[in-house]
């Protein structure tokens, strides 16, 4: 429990209603989308980082626990407050700053939501490529903090490609800024990019600027559909091999293309065992040529079906089969390991094989879909947790699905990161004398190990 | 008998929620407030919490608990399809049994449950409202402005009518032979405050030679009730309309009020006993009228040669059931109507029935953002099919100090038929 006294101080530091230790409010910031629970001491909505570093000078000499939040939308609990301590919410900081048309860069505050920072560039003819699939309510300040990948990376990078500077308050206390508006800038360690991806272990984003492209003028999607998941792999090589890089090569494998032919009434012929969803944008009339060579270059390799979008509601419901996924796979098993290994893309076919093995191995459904132009796989792992012994095997499988991801060259997490999920398997990627480089980094920003600790590392 | 169900029997659905934060995206009133006790995620996880023992029904859960329109849209958007305000009602019940009706709540309840009551009282606002507004021009904003208790001043509200529709109306209008059968649930804003609309509803009816039954001693559908927790009256209220509505033989029982159709179809059909058959029987006016044909029959009328420019509100109540092309279909198929889409159409106008009385701020806020909309589509009128939302988005309108005026599309579509 957390004494009157620090209550009290955060009370004089952001006045009464933005700080809260009322059980309902504890409750509802004690998640995010892993599904595990830890209750803070206290919730605090700042709206400045003078607040915030007022907030972590106490907190540092006090040596009391925070942990930065946005919309708590994480898959690997990066935001849950592990060891009780002061959940820090960041969606007041809901602000564009600047949008700056001439230089291409915009200024934000981390609370913005994704997709609403995306349409009001997109309105000025300015494009964001990161879409993380939760972009519809995530905060950029997660996606920075966790480096939030996506459809479009193939073709565009993940978050950190789009980061060129920051602001952030130290553990201990002090407001710094990293980078900025400028496209180049080699002057001291580059910290924009130490701090995107770190997880809220290093500092807390209280400003960011990003770098904008220009909207593509259009875009096209087609759905093909293989007789073989090597069929869509080589497709993939095939297309990048033929000097096409598409905005998105989705896949889906033969088991999640069941489970939507099982849960929905949507047109997937039965001899289809993997699908490839393809958009590419650009000049329109150059979208049309694209389309037409991928279809020529991928035609040999075991097509089955090719669908193309002629118009945006078309382009829709070819990504609807994509969509209801999600939907879809509550229907195998009520619980989901959702992981999201990433190997190099020639690798996609190999890991599918392993994992398929894993799960016949356990006894375990496993379903497969993700982002195949970047080799990042999201791997289903579809359990019953109240049937006892499962939850056991399930992560005897997950920990042989990382092996193997790292013995073909991958990484056990392309877009997640680490948090409290994959803490434990930390070994098994990083070897001791690398961790214990990036443990110095923490040591050195962070010496009492009160800004969000216990992720990525285990304590010990 | 019909029987509501308990929060207890939600625990399923709620451990189907995963906490993705899906809902944040949907929900008007955490656009409103960005707090989590305000987002479907957070009153599931204060709902879950009370199941569990781990909170009791304190001040600020019922607080959390109460800030919520029940507009279903979290549900719509959700991934794994989590009824939140089917949860969030069910929590009100518990928390009424537990704590007793609010003062309001028993309000709500004396006056639904009691149809007579409500009679009475519609009527004496309507001579109330006569009196006060009868200097004032019929299209002034002014006229509109009724205060009435419990309901802040300043509020945008149609005069009362002093004889409810369903005194004005026979209680059988016959169609054509081999046409079907009908009878309309009118529901109160309708007979109270739209009369207007339910004399469109039987011209449009007539026009398709539709046989109409009105049953006179139906009563309101109940949502007031579930919103305020008052789950017996919402039982009670089932069955009498039941009663009503099953006495003669009917094909379909058509609603044109999005509040309504989701009373009969969502809540009615999900409770135990023979209410739960009014359900299937339940159409929105607009896909019944396309079925019959009404499109085509439309299609044979004059186009205006000068058209008024219409755009569309979503009721959230037809929305998260997926009816929405055919409202817009109706629009665009009316000769005088030119029609325009306006952004964010299927979001909240924020009313949420007694939420806005409850949270008439939030409420603002919300029907701020739809009244931008509307003035940004440059539309002149907003039509929409729940009198509820028409109540909302004018008094939203109004306090933007906007010129447009929000209609049912069955005026629109009175205007346009032949009489």
């Amino acid at each position: 429990m957390i004494e009157a006294r620090i209550v009290r101080i955060l009370t004089g530091i952001l006045g009464k209603e933005h700080v809260s230790t009322e059980k309902a409010d504890l409750l509802c910031y004690s998640y995010d989308a892993t599904q595990q629970k830890f209750l803070p001491d206290v919730v605090v909505h700042p709206a400045t980082a003078a607040e915030i570093s007022l907030i972590m000078k106490m907190a540092n000499s006090e040596k009391i626990p925070v942990f930065p939040r946005g919309a708590g939308s994480g898959f690997s609990g990066g935001s849950l407050p592990t060891k009780g301590g002061i959940v820090l919410v960041t969606e007041r900081m809901n602000r564009i700053l600047e949008i700056d048309s001439e230089n291409l860069v915009a200024t934000v505050e981390p609370g913005v939501v994704t997709e609403q920072f995306q349409l009001v560039v997109e309105k000025l003819g300015l494009f964001y490529p990161p879409d993380p699939a939760s972009l519809k309510f995530s905060t950029l300040g997660g996606n920075v903090a966790e480096c939030a990948g996506g459809p479009r990376c193939v073709k565009y990078g993940v978050t950190k490609d789009f980061i060129i500077g920051l602001e952030i308050v130290t553990p201990q206390g002090d407001i710094i800024t990293t980078g900025g508006p400028t496209m180049k800038g080699v002057v001291g360690y580059d910290l924009t990019k130490l701090i995107c991806g770190s997880e809220g272990t290093l500092g807390i984003i209280t400003r960011i600027i990003i770098k904008l492209l220009p909207l593509p003028e259009a875009k096209q999607t087609m759905l093909v559909m293989f007789a073989s998941i090597d069929g869509a792999a080589q497709a993939v090589s095939a297309i990048i091999g033929n000097k096409i890089i598409p905005t998105t090569l989705e896949f889906m494998d033969g088991r999640t293309i069941d489970c939507v032919r099982k849960a929905t009434n949507l047109e997937v012929p039965e001899a289809a065992r993997a699908l490839l969803i393809i958009e590419v944008d650009g000049d329109r009339e150059f979208l049309a040529k694209q389309v037409e060579k991928i279809a020529a270059v991928i035609q040999p390799l075991g097509v089955v079906e090719t669908r193309i979008a002629k118009t945006p509601a078309e382009s829709e419901a070819l990504w609807q089969i994509r969509r209801s996924v999600s939907a879809s796979l509550r229907k195998v098993n009520p619980d989901k390991f959702n992981e999201d290994i990433c190997v190099p893309r020639s690798k996609v076919p190999e890991m599918i094989r392993k994992v398929d093995a894993i799960s016949e191995k356990y006894g375990i459904p496993i379903v497969n879909f993700g982002h195949a132009g970047d080799g990042n796989i999201h791997v289903n792992v579809m359990i019953d947790k109240k049937i006892p012994g499962e939850a056991e095997k399930a992560e005897k499988a997950i920990e042989e699905v990382f092996k193997g991801a790292l013995t073909l060259g991958g990484t056990m997490s392309g877009e997640h990161g680490v948090g409290i999920a994959k803490a434990p398997y930390i070994p098994l990627e990083i070897t001791p004398k690398a961790a214990d480089y990036m443990k110095a980094i923490k040591q050195a920003l962070d010496p009492n190990n009160i800004l969000n600790p216990g992720k990525i590392f285990l304590d010990n | 008998m019909a029987k509501l169900k308990d929060l207890e029997a939600y625990r399923e659905e709620i451990e189907q929620c995963v906490k993705c934060g899906a809902c944040r995206a949907h929900c008007p009133v955490f656009g409103a407030e960005r707090r989590e006790g305000r987002v479907a995620r957070g009153k599931i996880a204060l709902s879950q919490a009370v199941l569990d023992g781990e909170i009791d029904f304190d001040a600020k859960v019922m607080e959390d608990l109460s800030q919520c329109l029940l507009c279903g849209s979290c549900g719509a958007g959700c991934p794994n399809k989590v009824p939140t305000e089917e949860i969030v009602a069910a929590a009100r019940r518990r928390i009424a049994q537990e704590k007793g009706l609010s003062t309001f709540g028993k309000g709500v309840a004396a006056v639904i449950g009691r149809p007579k009551l409500m009679n009475a009282l519609a009527k004496t606002g309507g001579k109330l409202s006569n009196l006060l507004f009868k200097k004032l021009p019929e299209n002034s904003g002014l006229r509109l402005r009724f205060p009435v208790p419990y309901l802040e001043s300043g509020r945008t509200l149609p005069p009362f009518t002093d004889k409810p529709f369903r005194e004005r109306c026979p209680d059988r209008i016959e169609g054509e032979a081999g046409k079907p059968t009908v009878a309309f649930f009118t529901g109160c804003g309708i007979n109270y405050m739209y009369p207007a609309v339910g004399e469109a509803f039987l011209k449009a009816l007539k026009f398709l030679g539709i046989t109409v039954i009105i049953p006179k001693d139906q009563a309101c559908c109940g949502l007031p009730a579930v919103a305020a927790g008052a789950g017996s009256t919402v039982e009670t209220l089932a069955e009498q309309n039941f009663a009503a509505l099953t006495r003669e033989p009917v094909d379909f029982i058509l609603t044109a009020c999005a509040s309504c159709n989701a009373g009969l179809v969502k809540v009615y059909g999900d409770m135990e006993g023979e209410c739960a058959e009014l359900g299937p029987k339940t159409r929105d006016i607009f896909v019944f009228l396309l079925e019959q044909g009404l499109a085509e029959k439309l299609a044979e009328l004059p186009r205006a040669a000068v058209r008024k420019v219409v755009t569309y509100h979503d009721p959230c109540h037809l929305r998260t059931q997926g009816i929405t092309q055919e409202p817009r279909a109706v629009l665009k198929a009316l000769p005088q109507v030119e029609y325009v889409e306006m952004e964010n159409a299927g979001t909240c106008c924020g009313l949420g029935g007694t939420y806005s009385v409850y949270h008439y701020e939030n409420s603002k806020k919300i029907g701020a953002l739809k009244a931008g909309n509307i003035e940004t589509s440059g539309a002149e009128l907003v039509a929409t099919d729940c009198p509820g939302c028409i109540m909302q988005l004018q008094d939203s309108i109004n306090h933007a100090g906007g010129k447009q005026r929000a209609v049912h599309i069955l005026e629109l579509l009175n205007e346009a038929l032949p009489d």
